[in-house]
This record gives C-alpha cells, sequence and structure tokens, in this order.
C-alpha cells in the first residue's frame, strides 16, 4: 500500500480529520484502507477497530430523527463580536468563512423533532463551525432548546461536538456555560429527561456545562472526552499521558459515563432510554 | 514589576535622604516634601494608565493579598471547614463559617501560597474536582442553614491534569454550577486577583459579582489564549488586550456588577486598606440581599445569567 499512502500525503493535510473524500479512505486509529462507499454504509465506523469517524451535524440529524426531519428553530441568531477581537485573522473575518463552509449558520443546529414518536427538543452542536466551540450564539440556541423542552414540556436531547468556550467572545462565552447550565437546573424540575450525546471532542468549557449534566450521558467510542485539552495537560504536568487517556472508555471506567453506543445503536437506545424516562408518543 | 520600577527608585530617593538627614542640622524636610508630592503624581499617573497586561500582572503581584489574608482581614471569627467527604481536603480551596461585623456568613475561595512550599501545598491556586466538590458542600451547608454566601475568587485555573481527569473536574465544575442556581441565600461573589476561566466560574455564580479594580475574569489566561490562536505564549500582551478581561471592560460588558477600588497601586501597598473597602461592599451588598425573598432572590439571579450573551438577529 506504499503507493497509496505517498498519493494521499499531499491530501492529507487539507483533509485533516474531517470525513475524506475519493474512492478510498484511511482509518486516522488504525490506518486500515477502507472503499469509501462501504464505510458510507457503516454510518463512517471503522470496520477494522470501530473508530467513529467525524460525521456532519447534518448526517445526525439523519441519523437520529424520525424520518431525518427537524423543525429547525433560532437560524436567525448571529453572531456579534463583542470585543472587537482580532487575532491573526479579525473574529468577523472568521465568522464570514466559517459561515460560508459549515454545516449550520452558528455552532449548533436545534430545533423540535421526534424520536420513535415522542416529540423532543433536539440539538447538535456542529464541529466544523469554528470547532463547533460555544459563543453567545451557541450557547442561546441551546439555552432556547432547554427552554422548549421546559415549556413543551418535553425530553431534551442534546448532541455536543466541541473543543468549548469560543475565545473570540472572551468573557461572554464563558458566561454560556452559566446561561445553559441555570436552564438545566429548571428543567429539571419538571421531570423531563435530558439525554446528553457526546461525540468526538467534547471538552472544556461543554464539557463543564451542559454536556456533563444529563440525566443519562451517552457516547460514541473512542471519542476525546475531558475537562483540558491533552496538550495542555502534558504540557502542565511534564509527562506522557497514560494510553487511552480521555477516552470515552476512560470516562466510562471513572464513572462519568453511562454507556457507550455504536453510532448504529444511537437511535435506538436513545428512543429506549426515553421511553424508560417518561417520554410520551404524540 | 518592571512599571514599578520608576516609583520604587523615588521611594528609595526619599528615604535615604530622610536616613541621611536624620541626626544631622542639614534641613531637608522642604526637598523630602517635593519628592513626595512627585511621588504622588508619579503613583497616579503610572497606575492610571496601565495597558491590560500590565493590570492582569498586577492580579497576580507576589505580595497581593489572597483570600485567607482577607478572612483574617474582614472576619472576626473563622472556623475553617475541610474536605469534599469523598475523596480529600483540596488545600487550594478554602472555605468555612465566618461572622463579619456580627453577620454569619459562609465563605469560600481558592488559595493561592505565599512562598514555594506554601505555593505547592495550595497547587498555585489551582483547584482539583474535590476542590469544586468540596465548596459544593459548603455551599449546600449554607443554603439549608440560612447562611449568606461570600464566594472570593483568585485562581488561575482548574488544574489540568491526569487525577484532575480521573475525578471529573469538568463534572465538578459543571454541577457547581447548576447548583449555584437553586442555593437558597444570598450570594456576594468577589474577584480578588485572577478569575480564570471554569475554574473561577465554578465557584463563581452571584446574585452581585463585585471585581476588585486590579483583578482579571476570562474565558481563559492571556497566556493560554495566545498559545492558541497566536502560537505563541510570549504574545500574552496582545492577547490580553484582545480578550478585554479587566474589571472595566467586565463592568462595561456587562458581565458585573461593580468595581471595588484599591489603593493606589494596588491592593498590596495597603492590605489592611483593601481589606476594609471589600468589607464595606460585601456588607453593603448583603444589605442590599438580605431582605429579597427566596424566590425572588432565584428568579432574579436565573434572569441575570439568562440574559448574557451578545447577538443580533438575521
Ligand atoms: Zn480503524
Amino acid at each position: 500500500m506504499e503507493w497509496f499512502r505517498k498519493a494521499k500525503q499531499g491530501l492529507a493535510a487539507q483533509e485533516k480529520r474531517n470525513i475524506p473524500e475519493g474512492l478510498w479512505t484511511k482509518c486516522d486509529s488504525c490506518g486500515e484502507i477502507i472503499y469509501t462507499k462501504k464505510i458510507e454504509t457503516l454510518l463512517w465506523v471503522c470496520p477494522n477497530c470501530n473508530y467513529h469517524f467525524r460525521i456532519s451535524s447534518r448526517k445526525y440529524v439523519a441519523l437520529l430523527l424520525d424520518g431525518g426531519r427537524l423543525d429547525e428553530k433560532d437560524n436567525e441568531l448571529l453572531s456579534g463580536d463583542p470585543l472587537k477581537f482580532r487575532d491573526s485573522k479579525k473574529y468577523l473575518d472568521r465568522l464570514e468563512q466559517a459561515r460560508q463552509k459549515a454545516d449550520s449558520y452558528e455552532g449548533v443546529i436545534a430545533g423540535i423533532g421526534e424520536m420513535g414518536g415522542i416529540p423532543i427538543s433536539f440539538a447538535i452542536m456542529d464541529f466544523s463551525f469554528i470547532g463547533g466551540s460555544m459563543g453567545s450564539v451557541v450557547g442561546e440556541k441551546i439555552a432556547r432548546a432547554i427552554e422548549r423542552a421546559i415549556n413543551g414540556p418535553m425530553p431534551l436531547v442534546i448532541v455536543s461536538c466541541s473543543g468549548g468556550a469560543r475565545m473570540q467572545e472572551g468573557i461572554l462565552s464563558l458566561m454560556q456555560m452559566a446561561k445553559t447550565s441555570a436552564l438545566l437546573a429548571e428543567l429539571a424540575k419538571k421531570n423531563q429527561p435530558y439525554i446528553s450525546i457526546l461525540t468526538n471532542p467534547t471538552t472544556a468549557g461543554v464539557m463543564a456545562s451542559y454536556a456533563s449534566l444529563g440525566d443519562v450521558i451517552i457516547a460514541e467510542p473512542k471519542a476525546l472526552l475531558g475537562f483540558a485539552g491533552p496538550r495542555v495537560i502534558q504540557q502542565t504536568i511534564g509527562q506522557d499521558l497514560p494510553e487511552g487517556f480521555q477516552s470515552s472508555e476512560f470516562f466510562l471506567e471513572k464513572g462519568f459515563l453511562d454507556k457507550i453506543v455504536d453510532r448504529k445503536d444511537l437511535r435506538d437506545t436513545t428512543i429506549k432510554l426515553l421511553a424508560y424516562l417518561g417520554g410520551k408518543p404524540a | 514589576m518592571d512599571f514599578e520600577r520608576p516609583i520604587q527608585e523615588l521611594e528609595k530617593k526619599i528615604s535615604d535622604m530622610r536616613d541621611f538627614s536624620v541626626g544631622k542640622s542639614i534641613e531637608l524636610s522642604g526637598e523630602i516634601a517635593s519628592l513626595e508630592q512627585k511621588l504622588e503624581r508619579l503613583r497616579t499617573e503610572i497606575y492610571s494608565g496601565l495597558t491590560r497586561w500590565q493590570r492582569v500582572q498586577l492580579s497576580r503581584h507576589p505580595k497581593r493579598p489572597h483570600t485567607l489574608d482577607y478572612i483574617k482581614l474582614i472576619a472576626t471569627d473563622f472556623i475553617e471547614l475541610h474536605g469534599d467527604r469523598g475523596f480529600a481536603d483540596d488545600k487550594a480551596m478554602v472555605g468555612g463559617l465566618a461572622t463579619i461585623d456580627g453577620q454569619q456568613v459562609m465563605i469560600v475561595g481558592q488559595q493561592k501560597g505565599r512562598d514555594t512550599k506554601q505555593k505547592l501545598m495550595r497547587n498555585f491556586g489551582m483547584a482539583h474536582p474535590e476542590g469544586y466538590r468540596k465548596a459544593r458542600r459548603l455551599f449546600q451547608l449554607a443554603s439549608r442553614f440560612h447562611l449568606p454566601i461570600v464566594v472570593l475568587i483568585d485562581t488561575p485555573g482548574a488544574f489540568p491534569g491526569i487525577g484532575a481527569e480521573e475525578r471529573g473536574q469538568a463534572e465538578a465544575i459543571a454541577l457547581n454550577i447548576q447548583v449555584m442556581f437553586t442555593l437558597k441565600v444570598p450570594i456576594v461573589v468577589v474577584i480578588i486577583g485572577e478569575g480564570a476561566s471554569g475554574g473561577a466560574l465554578g465557584i463563581g455564580i452571584g446574585d452581585r459579582v463585585l471585581m476588585m479594580e486590579y483583578s482579571w475574569y476570562s474565558v481563559i489566561s492571556p497566556e493560554g489564549c495566545a498559545a492558541i490562536l497566536w502560537r505563541d505564549a510570549a504574545k500574552a500582551p496582545e492577547a490580553a488586550e484582545a480578550l478585554k478581561p479587566t474589571a472595566d471592560d467586565l463592568l462595561a460588558l456587562g458581565i458585573v456588577d461593580k468595581i471595588i477600588p484599591e489603593p493606589i497601586g494596588g491592593a498590596h501597598n495597603d492590605p489592611v486598606q483593601a481589606a476594609k473597602i471589600v468589607k464595606e461592599e460585601i456588607l453593603n451588598t448583603l444589605a442590599e440581599l438580605r431582605p429579597k425573598p427566596v424566590d425572588l432572590l432565584l428568579d432574579e439571579r436565573l434572569a441575570k445569567y439568562r440574559r448574557m450573551g451578545e447577538y443580533h438577529v438575521l
């Protein structure tokens, strides 16, 4: 397979960890070369090592919700630039670029759908939009999703995928952790279940707020989960991190996850959980 | 601090002149007085023109008062309570029952060390999950026994380490944030030094949030931000400007309620006076919050944070 590796090297840099296009796909985890058509039928899961490729938020909508239907809400909310932030690029330019190439208008897609006939308030984070980072709009859309669950009342399902809070909005992004967690305390009073689904990666500000506050928390296999990023930890403690550190499996072992669920079973498992926890078909 | 050097030089000059004049017949008091006036002007000039990065540095001044220093100066009685009842007693997070001007309260805050040994013992003010769980236990104790809560924030962040992840740093912080919205007593938060990210917010939900003049509070430290966005931690001064983390910035952004002024040059120049001002602000704020019925207090607390964020509608 030497010829293949050489041919792919040029492309690898651009494609990063997103879904590769082309006839053949190389597994990020085990290196296995897989026929792309085949891996597509497997929901982008490696048949050799069960590595779950990152898929778009739209694919999750199709995979999880009845008929793949989501009545989307709050797409009219757009980020401002409260700090007039600029690093190598202006934040406003970064936003504009993200809007053009990402799946969503702003880091999260939210609305109302059904799972197994049970109406739910649903939100899924969009990693393709500045790493799924949480700024004011992501926080507001999650907050409104929680409020829809409170007012329904109906169950809440959030699929998280985020590197954390959005630095470019400074303190305002930090406060989204407070806003979302506060509303989840209100939802808890309504006895409506909140199922938190964690995908690769869910870390930092999102993990330290709503992602960790599910009544039931499930994760896809081998996702990177945690508070601090592995590089920061490595630099702080000055030693190598143990094998499998901060994976879904590690989190399950340490007691911070209810269950690891393969992508193909994600929909059925969530529907079952909702049914046990009082979700009622429409 | 570099920017304090002209002040230190002038101070030395004045004190040298004093020493020199002692026991001699030379009359220098006129000159000393004029130098002292000059010193006063220099101080005002330097401290009113600080950059954001210089203010961040002041928040970390080696002599700046820490949580236990303030507790000692503002409380007539303090019974420290230890442990999270599950794993350990985290010495980076302190708390206990205190009496301030005759009022019984619960005080909780991160604690930094002064010398090397203390710094290690306090883990530089970076708490582990057990620290956040200890804080939560004390918050809930206060809520049950009707003790208002005073939080003093001073942390470079929640600790990023193997044990911290194993014991659920993210869960500990998330749950603290959520639980703080259910506490049935007034909460006054004062950021006394560094307010770094989730490590600060994990004990930082308050009915009123006050910031000392030379403290900072943001989503990430300037160094952390520089390392990620500029790929160079040395760009921290630029990152500090961009993050807008100072007390003035946060007041303008509507995130904090009030700035607590510090003695000229910062709290470390006169810790007793600094503590006196902090104490008065805490007492005034408690007096304002105490009469509120619990339901109103909780509704307003939720509403305060529900509003936070800036966006526009297409
Ligand atoms: Zn594989």
